[in-house]
């Protein structure tokens, strides 16, 4: 699968060495991501999830914004997991006052929607363009996905939300596969929306 | 609405959101104020507590649970998990904190034990726990009693990093210990270390802990908290070493990019510039060993 591609994933905070286990496994080269430069090469990116605030501040501190709208224009595409997809929405309701995304996607993005932590919950999801056996969701102080453009593909809902979707060279996931040792979004990811 | 609705409190939801927590620096606070500088300072949680580290050591006494109207003040003040440390052993602490809505409780030895022979029965909770260690077998007797992630201790409220790294070696060598035994020589191995063998057997196989483990006491700079990083500690928890320096917001900040950065000399050279005063540290061996609270625990 995937050939030589080469995919980043922003370590900046947050469970990027899982995406990196994740993408390796698929035979992907896979690279640590610090510090914009090291995007040089990168066919896609991750941004893991994490703490969204956490994440964006160490973004504005080492110039990620520019650095990632500028990849993406030239053809880098983006996957956000969970605090990943927050920093690819074009809006956060219920942002802090100051939060800051690289607003890319055309997609609303309401935080911690389900509560906290004692209702974060697993449950089994149809996603399309994953073939096969229902995909193990794992939420994690979730964010939904509250509303979509007209040019963004609804992949998977819960409850009546949607909590996977794609429009172009993005993807974004409010759930997190690289905790579940599937790897058929990574596998989406790297053939189909990177590929793209 | 009515497809499966999930299931909450899951043993991978609980360890899940410590994996979200990595790379991390977890800060004590007291008020709502100091939660939300920790937050501007880009946390990835905040401790909610009635007196850090220092100022238990000062009055002495018994410490226990912080009052449930500062933890609730804590909780509605900023969009980070919360955590709150309740007394080990101590299950109604840990009853109330859960209902007070915490996203993760610390049966922490800073506070004075509540029972000198069990900790909390942690699967009986749907919120996680986090517990501390000093060596492989203490943490893996923590995962044992459902603790969903574990941080190996310093010694709390001195600002001397020695004991962290005393501990971080200590599980570090254990581990790699196990590496090396062959499949029978674990079973002698679990009951030297009083450990649960499956847990044992899973540390041997995969060569590291089965949840996050965060370094926790005694950190105090940015390159105390790279230093554990190197170490090989997933994130950092800051306590009195923030709000007892003299910038508390530029030191919190600092501390969070040297532990994004912590292979990177230079970013923590710049970041360690112009702090202000470090907290006062105190020298482990000036404490009364009946005093140490990284000895409390079993």
């Amino acid at each position: 699968m995937a050939g030589s591609v080469r995919v980043g994933v922003l370590a900046l905070q947050g469970a990027f060495r899982e995406h990196i286990l994740s993408l390796e496994a698929l035979g992907v080269e896979a690279v640590a991501v610090r510090l914009p430069d090291q995007l040089e090469g990168c066919a896609g990116l991750i941004i893991p999830g994490g703490e969204s605030t956490a994440i964006g501040k160490l973004m504005t501190s080492y110039g990620f914004y520019e650095a990632l709208c500028t990849a993406h224009d030239q053809g880098m595409a983006i996957w956000g997991t969970c605090a990943g997809a927050i920093l690819l929405a074009r809006r956060v309701l219920d942002a802090l006052p100051d939060q800051r995304t690289l607003e890319l996607m055309d997609i609303a993005v309401r935080r911690n929607a389900y509560g906290r932590q004692v209702d974060s919950f697993e449950a089994e999801l149809t996603v399309g363009g994953v073939a096969g056996a229902p995909f193990p969701g794992v939420f994690i102080r979730a964010p939904w996905i509250e509303e979509t453009g007209p040019s963004v593909e609804v992949l998977a809902t819960h409850g009546g939300r949607t909590v996977a979707a794609r429009e172009g060279r993005l993807l974004a996931t409010t759930f997190h596969p690289e905790l579940t040792g599937d790897p058929r979004i990574h596998g989406f990811f790297v053939d189909t929306v990177v590929g793209s | 609405m009515s497809e499966n609705p999930g299931t909450t409190g899951t043993q991978r939801v609980k360890t899940g959101l410590a994996e979200m927590l990595k790379g991390g620096v977890i800060m004590d606070v007291v008020t709502a104020e100091q939660a939300k500088i920790a937050e501007d300072a880009g946390a990835v949680a905040v401790m909610s507590l009635e007196r850090v580290p220092a100022d238990i050591r000062a009055a002495g006494g018994v410490a226990r649970m912080a009052d449930p109207t500062i933890v609730e003040a804590i909780v509605a003040s900023v969009s980070i998990p919360v955590m709150a440390k309740c007394r080990i052993g101590h299950f109604v602490e840990a009853q109330i904190l859960q209902s007070l809505g915490v996203d993760y409780i610390d049966e922490s030895e800073v506070l004075t034990p509540a029972d000198e022979e069990h900790h909390v029965d942690k699967w009986a909770f749907s919120v996680p726990f986090v517990c501390g260690c000093r060596n492989l077998g203490e943490a893996l007797r923590r995962i044992g009693e459902g603790a969903a992630m574990v941080r190996t201790k310093g010694e709390p409220g001195t600002g001397n990093v020695v004991e962290a790294v005393r501990h971080i070696r200590a599980v570090s060598d254990e581990i790699a210990r196990l590496r090396g035994l062959r499949s029978e020589e674990l079973f002698a191995a679990a009951k030297d270390l009083q450990a649960p063998y499956d847990l044992v057997r899973w540390v041997a196989d995969n060569g590291r802990l089965p949840v996050v483990n965060f370094s926790a006491g005694g950190i105090a700079t940015p390159a105390d908290a790279a230093l554990m990083m190197q170490l090989g500690c997933d994130g950092v928890f800051v306590g009195s070493g923030i709000f007892k320096s003299g910038d508390p917001a530029k030191r919190a900040r600092a501390i969070v990019e040297a532990t994004t950065h912590y292979e990177d000399a230079d970013i923590i050279a710049r970041v360690s510039r112009d702090l202000g005063e470090a907290m006062v540290g105190i020298n482990i061996s000036d404490i009364p060993a009946g005093e140490r609270m990284q000895e409390r625990g079993w």
